[in-house]
């Protein structure tokens, strides 16, 4: 029972990913049903698109710099506040920020930094201007607010996965040794901490590195069009009528898999090369301007923050407005109106969102807990690589795998609601294993041996013990399992063949309509669905666990 | 080598034509209709459509017919999922019934034998169509032939904010001074986009000499005829909004460039959106709409039926009652969708036609002789191949 | 003789390497005592008699308990009572919970509860039932670990160093309540130490590893 879980977990996890690619390899080199014969064709059509080379510098560009802004600023937060109360104050702001789908924050952020939007009309209220300036901030040709966009959507997450590996690292005791050597806070950390906490999410910066380079959704919304992204550029001709472009698409995100790879080895590379900089720097003796850098940790960071809640405040405001123009700061009136006209169908929608989510998210709660349980029964570890596996369909660029994956359509096997759940498994399983295998592993085996010296089975052991005891961290595994299926929408667009209707397909829809009080509504909706698992995560054990004080963590 | 066997049997096979309904047994159709779940595949991106299409599902409801609004972000992904399941042999019981369709996508899929039909003209309430003044049997110069049915006609109109522009320009090159005295407040949708396509088409129709030439498919000669457009719009790219380094993506997301107050002048395809909009705040109550001098595009919206429909007598029962006075009556009404009704005044009953013309059409719309007759729409060869010129010129580097 | 714990010609080798080896029998009511350094195995030894010896450990010889052969028993089969430094009470179930968890099938729901009750009552602990783990002494939650083995009936009761972290008066108290308690069970008991006076106080033989 327990046992072939783990193997079953793997083929989870890869198996769609290599049917996926030879999915999409077939059809670039001129084989499969659109295909005009074996040859490089398609390949030839890519390399002659005129836009390639800005799109996949753009592509490159934002993903590495996002990358690169999301650790740094993640960094000098971690090194300059943590313990302090302004940084718990940031932390209770991570789950929350992290559920917020990248769909719903990229809309409410092109609103705040639109030269119409929020940030402009403060000076056009005081120097009265009747329109607004004509600057290209939203999507502006480098993918500058793009890079922006992101590194505020994954500084939450680059930072839980860094608060997690601090306790791997004892920093505290290094940052005590450090400064007792007379280090500067921001300086010692980056020098004793960094570097053991970089190993530990090394897999998590990559994954939002791919992310960054790849992905469709924020790209669509922030991301330039003259041209477009390469990821977004390869799901137009996927979706073109002209149907030879489906093996120029093919080929393109063939392209766009050795960008990422050609990125990823460079980025590798680069970390030598930091590591090498990084010792000389400790030779040297030298420090940092550590208010300097403390204040610019905290400002960039609080920005961040800042920007995605005003962009989910804007978006709650534009579902309730009535009238509202340039250079209002709000709007002329409120009015349920946008709720009664769009509120029935989005929660309607909401629900089927949520079943999705709830049944993507149980059954990726099994094979974790079985493959977690299987490890310490019966020493069943896959070891470093089982990482690899579990990143796989991260670090794949999903428009290379996610097209070919019509291909069980030749099985008989059609898309529909049961395909998009497998399809969500295969994203929110790793994030369920990433969020739950450290508790997991963490709960203490005594409390087995003890068990089983009372004659307690290990079922009886996992069921009335390692569970209830591991409520709080199960809960918090299905909290970030619901708010990733929430948010995918590639997955649910291709895999359900339109049919199957999410808050994220129905969202991004309406963004190419651009009607903002139904993506407010849309938008405040997928946000709720995301983050009231976190909040009944929270909660549960907090009411169950009311009277049991080690329970009850701080 | 065994893959390429493989490849070759897949593209030989051809689709084994399915026991679907016959249209001309109405009866029939309707009794095999019942109980049946009818995906409309349509494009979503427009709330009061979406309503509308939601309204047009209660009617088929009445009728045993449940329908299934699928919105679509581009019409694109329906045909290419047509497609991709007759590669997957998957000839019957497809998961697309119905389509909200014209121009190129039409052309391709009946070129390519992915539509069910002819059906149109054997539906009950195709007596009331227009036949004769409105282009309901050809779809961008492509005969219909029966395989798809109108639903709406649609004409360019610009709208412009009447508080900021006087006088607006009513040519191409009118647009052309006007937006050099007003730098950065106009924009169009960025094409490939099909309004935005239909704005290049529009501009080219009015500066060419005989537009006629433009109903045979591009030919040799597209670089002659084509000038005088690209230089319309070498002079025009610079002085566009953000100096035609970004674009809207979309219709509405114009129109929301203008309720910002960062656009003047907006193209639309619908004579009654700006009322629409209007009354959803969308749009600022100073909007107002024009035609230009020598006349703008029309063109029918049709929904067609894919060669593997599941529910194929179930969407004719549904593209039956789109065409239903009642439906078109709702359709026409200003604040509900505003579209142009395919059917005949001459040929309906009295009381339906006394309701068409009781229709307050609304402050920004403009009435049927304001419009004018409308101009054709060029051969779909045009579209794409002045798409991609403009993709290439102007859309892919800065 | 079938009775107590025999641990006969036992061999552990990690990997290739022997680690200890061990020739024992502990008859019902006595202390058998094995101290060593760090890394001598004491603790692998107490894995291997609940039967749950890491991976990478393999082990030769004979276990028997009460004339029983307890190699390829699984842990909950062998009845092997267990204490650690650590109470290890379960932080979720009150203390009732936490004993009642131990008691073994049988007996309708007054009967269970009463014999809680009376378990509590005999460590001094009359009234704690409902009480939150976390809220108890260290010398409370000790007893009520005590407790908690010693109603699951065991046939046998390993220590790993279980009075290392109380302090000295308390650690006295706790000694020799274990001590009486197994002895008036008449269960053997194999004792892991660093503490000579454990061993005193055990009374029994010494294998020092």
């Amino acid at each position: 029972m327990l046992r072939p879980l783990p193997l079953l977990t793997v083929l989870v996890l890869a198996g769609p990913v290599l049917i996926g690619i030879a999915g999409t390899v077939l059809p670039a080199i001129g084989l499969g049903p659109v295909g005009q014969g074996l040859g490089l064709g398609p390949f030839h059509q890519v390399l002659d698109w005129p836009g390639l080379p800005r799109a996949t510098a753009v592509s490159v560009l934002s993903g590495v710099l996002s990358t690169l802004g999301a650790l740094g600023v993640a960094a000098l937060i971690l090194a300059g506040w943590q313990g302090t109360a302004t940084f718990r104050a940031l932390e209770r702001l991570l789950s929350p920020l992290l559920a917020v789908p990248h769909a719903a924050a990229a809309l409410g952020l092109a609103f705040v930094i639109a030269p119409s939007g929020w940030i402009a009309r403060l000076p056009a209220q005081a120097l009265g201007w009747s329109v607004p300036p004509d600057l290209l901030i939203l999507q502006d040709p480098w993918g500058l607010s793009l890079t922006a966009g992101l590194i505020a959507k994954e500084l939450p997450f680059l930072l839980l996965m860094m608060l997690a590996a601090l306790g791997q690292v004892e920093h505290r005791r290094r940052m005590a040794i450090t400064r007792s050597l007379g280090h500067g806070r921001v300086a010692g950390w980056m020098k004793t901490v960094f570097p053991g906490v970089y190993a530990q999410v090394r897999l998590p910066v990559m994954v939002v590195l791919v992310y960054g380079m790849t992905n469709v959704d924020v790209a669509t919304i922030l991301g330039p069009n003259t041209p477009p992204t390469l990821s977004v550029q390869v799901t137009r001709w996927m979706l073109d009528p002209d149907l030879a472009l489906r093996s120029v698409a093919a080929a393109g995100a063939l392209v766009q898999v050795a960008a990422v790879a050609m990125t990823l080895a460079l980025w590798v590379g680069a970390e030598r090369l930091c590591a090498a900089l990084g010792r000389a720097w400790i030779w040297s003796g030298r420090g940092l301007p550590e208010t300097t850098l403390r204040a610019l940790g905290v400002s960039l960071a609080g920005l961040s923050a800042l920007a995605l809640l005003a962009g989910l405040a804007a978006l709650a405001l534009w579902s309730l407005a009535a009238g509202w123009r340039f250079p209002d700061l709000a709007p002329e009136a409120l009015t349920l109106r946008s709720w009664s006209r769009f509120g029935p169908e989005m929660i309607a929608v909401a629900g089927t969102t949520l079943a999705i989510a709830a049944t993507a998210t149980l059954l990726s709660l099994i094979l974790v807990i079985g493959c977690l349980e299987a490890e310490h029964r019966f020493g069943l570890t896959v070891g470093q690589r089982a990482l690899w596996f579990l990143y796989l369909p991260l670090l794949v660029p999903q428009v290379a795998f996610l097209p070919g994956l019509l291909l069980p359509a030749w099985l008989g096997v059609g898309p529909g609601t049961g395909v998009v759940i497998a399809g969500h498994v295969v994203f929110v399983l790793p994030y369920v294993f990433l969020s739950l295998s450290g508790p997991y592993r963490a709960w203490d085996t005594r409390i087995a041996r003890v068990a089983a010296g009372l004659g307690a089975t290990p079922d009886r052991i996992l069921w009335r013990l390692r569970l209830p005891m591991l409520l709080a961290p199960v809960l918090t595994a299905c909290a970030i399992g619901v708010a990733v299926s929430v948010g995918q929408y590639l997955p649910t667009l291709l895999l359900g063949a339109g049919r199957v209707s999410t808050l994220a397909t129905e969202a991004v829809a309406l963004a190419a309509g651009g009607n903002r009080r139904a993506i407010g509504v849309w938008g405040v909706g997928q946000s709720l669905a995301a983050l009231m698992p976190f909040v009944l995560a929270l909660a549960i054990p907090a009411l169950v666990f009311r009277n049991r004080k080690a329970m009850v963590r701080d | 080598m065994r893959l390429p066997i493989l490849a070759t049997l897949a593209i030989t096979t051809l689709p084994a034509m399915a026991e679907q309904p016959d249209p001309m047994d109405w009866p029939a159709v309707l009794a095999e209709a019942e109980g049946q779940t009818v995906y409309w595949h349509a494009w979503g991106g427009s709330t009061t459509t979406n309503d509308f299409i939601a309204w047009i599902g209660e009617r088929a409801a009445e009728q045993g017919v449940t329908l299934e609004h699928v919105k679509l972000a581009d019409t694109a992904d329906a045909v290419g999922l047509v497609l991709s399941e007759r590669q997957a042999g998957k000839d019957t019981g497809g998961s697309v019934d119905m389509i909200w369709i014209n121009g190129a996508n039409f052309a391709s899929m009946k070129e390519q034998d992915l539509l069910f039909g002819p059906f149109a003209e054997a539906l009950p309430n195709w007596q009331y169509v227009d036949v004769e003044g409105k282009t309901v049997t050809t779809d961008f110069t492509v005969p219909t032939e029966g395989y798809e049915s109108p639903w709406a006609m649609a004409q360019v109109v610009f709208i412009h904010d009447s508080d900021r522009v006087d006088t607006p320009p009513t040519s191409a090159p009118a647009l052309l001074d006007w937006a050099q005295a007003h730098p950065g407040r106009f924009t169009f949708p960025q094409p490939p986009d099909f309004l935005g396509t239909t704005f290049l088409k529009q501009m080219l129709i009015d500066l060419v000499e005989d537009p006629v030439v433009l109903q045979s498919p591009v030919g040799e000669d597209y670089a002659e005829v084509s000038a005088p457009l690209w230089d319309f719009m070498d002079a025009l790219t610079p002085v566009l909004w953000r100096q035609g380094r970004a674009y809207p993506q979309t219709g509405p997301r114009q129109l929301q460039l203008m309720n910002d107050g960062e656009v003047d002048i907006a193209i639309s395809f619908s004579p009654g959106e700006a009322t629409a909009a209007i009354a959803n705040y969308e749009l600022p109550s100073t909007a107002r709409t024009y035609v230009l001098d020598k006349g703008t595009l029309g063109n029918a919206s049709f929904v067609a039926i894919p060669y593997n429909a599941n529910a194929a007598a179930g969407a004719m029962v549904v593209a039956d009652i789109i065409l239903s006075p009642e439906a078109q009556l709702r359709a026409q009404t200003p604040d509900i969708l505003g579209y142009g009704t395919v059917l005949d005044m001459d040929k309906l009953p009295e009381a339906d036609r006394a309701a068409f013309e009781a229709l307050d059409l609304g402050v920004a719309t403009l009435s049927p002789a304001e419009l004018g007759q409308a101009q054709a729409e060029p051969h779909p060869t045009w579209a794409e191949r002045l798409a991609a010129d403009w993709v290439a010129r102007y859309g892919v580097a800065n | 003789m079938t009775e107590g714990l025999h641990l006969d010609r036992v061999r552990i080798f990690e990997g290739a390497r022997p680690l200890l080896e061990i020739d024992a029998r502990v008859p019902p009511g006595e202390v058998l005592s094995v101290m060593g350094p760090s890394g001598s195995g004491k603790s692998t030894l107490l894995s291997h008699l609940m039967g749950d010896l890491a991976p990478g450990f393999r082990a030769h010889g004979e276990l028997t308990l009460e004339g029983q052969d307890l190699s390829g028993l699984p842990p909950e089969a062998r009845r092997l009572g267990l204490l650690y430094q650590d109470p290890l009470l379960f932080p979720h179930l009150s203390v009732a919970e936490n004993l009642a968890f131990g008691l073994r099938p049988g007996g309708d729901r007054t009967e269970r509860r009463n014999r809680v009750e009376a378990a509590l009552a005999d460590v001094s602990l009359e009234g704690y039932g409902p009480r939150d783990p976390a809220t108890l002494s260290g010398g409370q939650a000790a007893r009520v670990a005590l407790m908690r083995t010693l109603l699951s009936e065991p046939r046998a009761l390993l220590l790993d160093e279980p009075f290392s972290k109380l302090d000295q008066g308390l650690r006295d108290q706790t000694r020799r309540l274990v001590f009486d308690r197994a002895r008036a069970a008449r269960i053997p008991v194999v004792l892991v130490t660093h503490d000579r006076a454990d061993v005193v106080a055990a009374g029994g033989p010494l294998i020092e590893l």
